[in-house]
This record gives C-alpha cells, sequence and structure tokens, in this order.
C-alpha cells in the first residue's frame, strides 16, 4: 500500500507538491523558508520557478549560491584528495553527498556539505593516513581516549582537517562501527563498486550500495538533525534508480547480502510514507516480511515519522523530546553492545578521557 | 506623532506567542525573549526601529533565552535561538542582548549569500559610502560612531553588504556596539549618545550599544555607491595621518575581511575591484576623534586633505 505524502509538515508538502507553491501566502513562505533552512533543504525545494515572492526569493537565490560554491569546493578538494592518494594501489570509493556530486546524480541538487567522506581497504589505512598528513591533513581529534574510541571500535580513522583549508575529511574502512550489531562485509562494497565517467581515479558505490549505505546511515543514527534531508536524499536516489527496472530486485538480494535488511525496511517505508517515493508493490510486500513485528514497527513508525519532521526542534514539546532521545538511545545502542556503551557514555559522562584514561591500551593494542 | 511602544508593550511582545517584529534594512527579524534585560535593552535599542510598519514575510525567528538544563539555577546561561535551534555555545546569563545581537549578525552573514558580506563599518554622505574594513579592537567603531554625530549616515557598523547586481552598499542600521574605553571617548565626543546600560566581561570585554539615529533607520532602502575605502587604526597618542593605498592592496584587505567571497568566485573578486575602482583608499592612524571627523568632512565634501595629514607609503 502507498500511504499519502504527510501534509503536515510544510517543508514536505513544497517538496512533494512544488505545483501548488504558487498558491501559497507570503506568511506560508516565511515558515517554509525558516522550517527549510533549519532542515539544510533550501537549496533543494523549487523556490526559483518564479512562484516565489520577492522577499522568499532571495533565500532562494542564496541558497542556490551556496549550492554552487560547495559542488565546487568538493570537486577541488577531491583534486586534492587525489593527488595526495595517487598510486596508492588500494580502490578509493568516495561516500554520500561528494559521491552524489561525483556521479552527477540529481540528490547533490542542492545538498549542502559539511565533509567529504572516502572507503578505502583496512589493509590499506595506515598508509592512507600517512599520506593524507603528509599533505596537510591533521587528525582533529586530541585526547588517547577518544584516538582509541576511534582506531579500536569505530569504522573510520578520527576525523581530519587540512590545516589550510580547514575542510573536514572522514575515511572510513566499512560504513558501520566494528562493535555494530549488523556487520556488512567491506569487501563485497569494494567488489561492486564502480568507475565514475569522467574520472579514472575514485569510485563510487553501486546504486544499490550506494542506497543501502544512504539507509543505513540514516537509520541506524542517533543523531536526526539533518533526517528529512537525508530522506530527501533517499527520496532522489530511488527514483532516479528505480526507474531501471532490475534495480529493485538488486536491492533486495544485496541487502540480505550486506546484513542491511532492517535499514532497507525502513529506508523504503518511510520515504514512501512521507515523501510518496514510488516504489513497486512487490518490493514493498517483498521487505515488509523483513521488518519488525507488532508492537515495535508501529511504535517505530510513529518515532520516525516525529524525528524525520521539519517541525522537530528543541523546544518542540515533550513528546519531540523524548522521541529524539529515544532515537539517540536506539543508535547508540546499535552501535555497540551494552557493556562497552555503558563504560563509553560513563567515561564521556565524568570526563575521563580528557584525564589520559585509555593511554595505556592505546600503546598496547596500536 | 508616532506612539513609541513602551516596555510593558515590549516585554509583552517579546515574551508572547507572536515575538517582537522588527524590520532591519533588508531584513525582518522575530525577536523573543523572556529576560527582563532583554527587554530593557531592546525597548531601548531598537525605539526607533519599532516604529516601522510591520511585514508579513519574515525571515529569521530568533530568541535569547536560559538554557533548558540544571545550569538554570546555578550560574545562569543563556543561549541563541535561531528558528529553535542553538548555533553557538551559551554565553553568561546577563549577556542576553550582546548574544542576540552578534546572533543576528550571524544569520546574516553566515546564512545570506545573495550578497556579499564585508565584515567592515560603512556610513553614508551625499549619496557615497566610506567602508571602514579592520580586525576588531582597530577602532572602526568608535570613527564610526563619531562619524554619526558628524553628519554621515549609519549604514552598518558591522556588516557591508555589497549588491553583486548593483554593485553598491546595501544600508542594515542597527544599534552600534561599542567597546571597553571608547564608550567613555564617544561620551565625551556626544554627549547626546544614547547608551543602553554596559554589558561586563563579555569575551570582547566591556560592550554598550547606542541607539542608531532614527534618519538612519527611516532611510533603510536608501542604498550608497562605494566612494572611500579606509583602514582605519587607533594608536594612542599618534598624530592624524592619512596613507594613500595602492588600490590592489586595498582590494586585498576587503578579500581579508569579506565573510564569504568564496561564494563569489570571480563574479566576488570582479564586485570588490568595483569597489577600489571607484573609491579613493587610504589606510588611517589616528588618536583625535575630533581631527579624524574634520579631516573626513573636508574629504566628502571638497575632496581634499589637508596636506599636513598626508603621509606618502614608505612605512607598512
Amino acid at each position: 500500500m502507498t500511504v499519502r505524502p504527510s501534509s503536515q509538515d510544510i517543508v514536505v508538502r513544497a517538496l512533494c507538491r512544488p505545483q501548488e507553491l504558487s498558491s501559497w501566502s507570503l506568511s506560508a513562505w516565511a515558515e517554509l523558508v525558516r522550517r527549510a533552512r533549519v532542515a539544510g533543504l533550501l537549496g533543494r525545494i523549487d523556490g526559483l520557478n518564479g512562484a516565489a515572492p520577492a522577499q522568499a526569493r532571495k533565500h532562494f537565490e542564496s541558497a542556490a549560491r551556496l549550492g554552487l560554491a560547495q559542488r565546487a569546493e568538493v570537486l577541488r578538494e577531491l583534486a586534492f584528495i587525489r593527488r595526495a592518494l595517487d598510486g596508492l594501489g588500494h580502490p578509493v570509493v568516495v561516500l554520500k553527498g561528494a559521491a552524489y556530486v561525483l556521479a552527477g546524480l540529481p540528490a547533490a541538487q542542492g545538498r549542502v556539505f559539511s565533509d567529504i567522506d572516502i572507503l578505502v581497504p583496512k589493509s590499506a589505512i595506515a598508509e592512507v593516513e600517512s599520506r593524507l598528513m603528509l599533505a596537510g591533513w591533521a587528525g582533529t581529534t586530541t585526547t588517547a581516549y577518544d584516538q582509541r574510541y576511534y582506531r579500536q571500535w569505530m569504522h573510520e580513522l578520527p576525523p581530519m582537517q587540512h590545516m589550510h583549508r580547514q575542510t573536514a575529511l572522514d575515511v572510513h574502512h566499512t560504513i558501520l562501527p566494528e562493535t555494530a550489531r549488523l556487520k556488512p562485509p567491506a569487501a563485497l562494497l569494494f567488489d561492486n563498486a564502480r568507475s565514475v565517467a569522467g574520472d579514472d581515479f575514485f569510485l563510487v558505490l553501486a546504486a544499490e550500495d550506494m542506497l543501502l549505505h544512504s539507509m543505513t546511515h540514516l537509520f541506524m543514527n542517533e543523531d536526526m538533525h539533518h533526517g528529512l534531508r537525508d530522506l530527501s536524499d533517499l527520496d532522489l536516489l530511488l527514483r532516479h534508480f528505480g526507474a531501471d527496472p532490475g534495480f529493485w530486485d538488486r536491492l533486495l538480494t544485496r541487502a540480505q547480502a550486506l546484513d542491511l535488511v532492517r535499514p532497507l525496511f525502513y529506508g523504503l517505508h518511510m520515504t514512501t510514507a512521507l515523501l510518496g517515493t514510488p516504489v513497486p508493490q512487490p518490493s514493498l510486500k517483498a521487505v515488509a516480511a523483513l521488518g519488525p513485528a507488532w508492537p515495535l514497527r508501529p511504535l517505530m513508525t510513529a518515532l520516525w515519522r516525529r524525528v524525520l519532521s521539519s517541525k522537530q526542534a528543541p523546544g518542540a514539546g515533550w513528546v519531540a523530546s523524548l522521541a529524539q532521545f529515544f532515537i539517540y538511545v536506539r543508535g547508540h545502542w546499535l552501535r555497540m553492545p551494552v557493556p562497552l556503551l555503558a563504560r563509553h557514555l560513563g567515561i564521556k559522562a565524568l570526563g575521563l578521557h580528557e584525564r589520559g584514561l585509555g593511554q595505556a591500551q592505546v600503546g598496547k593494542e596500536g | 506623532m508616532t506612539e513609541f511602544l513602551s516596555l510593558g508593550q515590549v516585554a509583552a511582545a517579546m515574551g508572547g506567542s507572536s515575538g517582537l517584529r522588527v524590520r532591519t534594512g533588508p531584513y525582518s527579524f522575530v525577536m523573543r525573549s523572556r529576560l527582563p534585560e532583554v527587554h530593557r535593552a531592546v525597548n531601548h535599542l531598537y525605539r526607533a526601529h519599532l516604529q516601522l510598519p510591520s511585514s508579513d514575510f519574515v525571515d529569521f525567528d530568533v530568541e535569547v533565552a536560559r538554557p533548558a538544563n540544571w545550569r538554570r539555577w546555578w550560574k545562569p546561561q543563556v543561549v541563541f535561538l535561531l528558528d529553535g535551534r542553538d548555533p553557538f555555545n551559551p554565553l553568561p546569563g546577563d549577556q542576553g542582548f550582546p548574544l542576540l545581537e552578534w546572533g543576528m549578525n550571524w544569520c546574516i552573514y553566515s546564512l545570506c549569500h545573495q550578497h556579499l558580506t564585508l565584515h567592515a563599518a560603512v556610513v553614508e554622505r551625499g549619496g557615497r559610502a566610506l567602508i571602514l574594513p579592520a580586525p576588531s579592537g582597530s577602532g572602526k567603531s568608535t570613527l564610526c560612531a563619531a562619524l554619526l554625530f558628524s553628519g554621515w549616515r549609519l549604514l552598518s557598523d558591522e556588516l557591508t553588504l555589497l549588491c553583486p547586481q548593483q554593485r553598491n552598499v546595501i544600508p542594515i542600521p542597527r544599534p552600534v556596539s561599542i567597546k571597553n574605553q571608547s564608550i567613555e571617548v564617544l561620551q565625551r565626543f556626544a554627549p547626546a549618545i544614547e547608551f543602553g546600560s554596559k554589558v561586563l566581561e563579555t569575551s570582547k570585554g566591556v560592550v554598550a550599544h547606542f541607539r542608531p539615529p532614527a534618519e538612519a533607520v527611516a532611510a533603510l532602502d536608501r542604498r550608497a555607491e562605494p566612494g572611500w575605502v579606509v583602514l582605519p587604526k587607533f594608536v594612542v597618542g599618534s598624530p592624524t595621518r592619512m596613507r594613500p593605498l595602492e588600490r590592489a592592496r586595498a582590494l586585498m584587505y576587503l578579500i581579508e575581511n569579506a565573510f564569504n567571497h568564496n561564494m563569489f568566485g570571480v563574479e566576488g573578486f570582479e564586485l570588490l575591484a568595483s569597489v577600489v575602482d571607484r573609491s579613493a583608499c587610504f589606510a588611517l592612524e589616528y588618536s583625535d576623534l575630533a581631527e579624524a571627523v574634520a579631516l573626513f568632512a573636508r574629504l566628502a565634501d571638497e575632496g581634499t586633505i589637508d596636506p599636513r595629514f598626508i603621509v606618502q607609503d614608505g612605512g607598512s
């Protein structure tokens, strides 16, 4: 069954039914601009087609300019990364937003970036890190405990930043923490990664893997600040790749191979429910059988509806706060086994990570 | 005669569900707060703005509030919220109004890229803009303030908005922020100046704002063409010295003081080049405000500078 797009959320309405924008009142446009800006979706709304009043139009012009500038910056930054890693002898896969830009996908449209993410084989991670450091990137994490947190338990190096350009770079070796419950084998991702027209160095994930990664990122995460933006990415990717009839079967098969069935369920369920994404009935049915059972299913659906709204914000009421808190706890719970998580949160809460705890272990295990 | 809003009306509006609507230059803000010191400051400093008709379109919904945590009772803090989100860390409790002003500046320089924004004070005389780009602590706000009491119109004391299409300066008149010793210097220079209450121990020292002149606030749609680019530097005991600046160097200063130059690429370079091409460019060292103000009056009205103030290049 297809659920009608939610009409409560003004940003969702503008995304799903742009043809109605011309009848909107000035105050509705003002609310749209403010909510879409917070949600990081200003650049994705068709605000420059002539329907917008001048007062709103200036904000869409601003977003369009930001989009062009960020796109140029991503391509420039990728060129620098390439120069640092040229001749590495291992595949370098670009992930998420930068991959959408590189592959010329519609999800690149109007997207705001905060960093670039790349994926390299775990065996190459030490060499990648030292090459990047020689080219001016440095780790931003200073405490020994945080170093250990990333290097031992996470799926990425501590976030890096370029010393002169201040640009952020995340280097991953897989797509979920090593301690997470789901364990997608990274080797499969490299097997199917594909090259992009006009680029003989960087790879991007295969269409299905790209979607599964985005779904995993959104539905295993604990921070929903850009939840609706990420859901809109999924919507655009599904509409784009879904035009190929073989895509939907490959997506399901691949989710099983990568151990990412649950994120796929939430991804298809919530994009159709909130953004009216056209997913073929047989695929929806097949994936529905893989989702959680009652009462978890309606509970999770209600939670996602609430946190994937442009309305969620501090002060949005106790129900929204509770939903956010639940998603936050769930994100951590999925990320680490409970004893490890309890220890990690305890150390963070008491500030012990700033007093050198964990130093000895790093020496031992590094 | 337009009625001013009373303190009670400001407090009721800012604390109520509709908030207080203020239009400043090209942007409208809804300002919210339940903090009495913020109500007092807004009532005093936005008096000229509050007479303007409210527009239907609000660009930013901003609030300063106590964060909802245990610190409400112990060493209270204030937090700035834009549309319900908090972009920066909280500040100590009495800094509500400065935080509101910094937050509103942030909305413009970090979120509005339809114009190129310089970190510079800018005033107008005879339709031409005097742009004063300089880092904090250089005395640009002090000089800007003194000029406002000497026949110049305030466009902004912090943000010079350059329109990329018309290549002119868009006014955004708001309360002017003055720091530390400059507060007393200005009170002596212009006894009519109407400061709000001082806030101690912000990261910038003591901060006080004064109310922008009503004529400047009312002229929020009257743009100005670039006329002068002057880098001011207050140096204790220094004679007034105007050193002509090469245009290329002035251009580099503008680029260094631009918030969003990277959004504009070649267009931004050409826009700033056109600003310095149409401007007389100088570096100014001064300690005597009255002498500096007289220098600018003559420069604007007669196009000349008293030769005793001119220093040719040689030093840096």
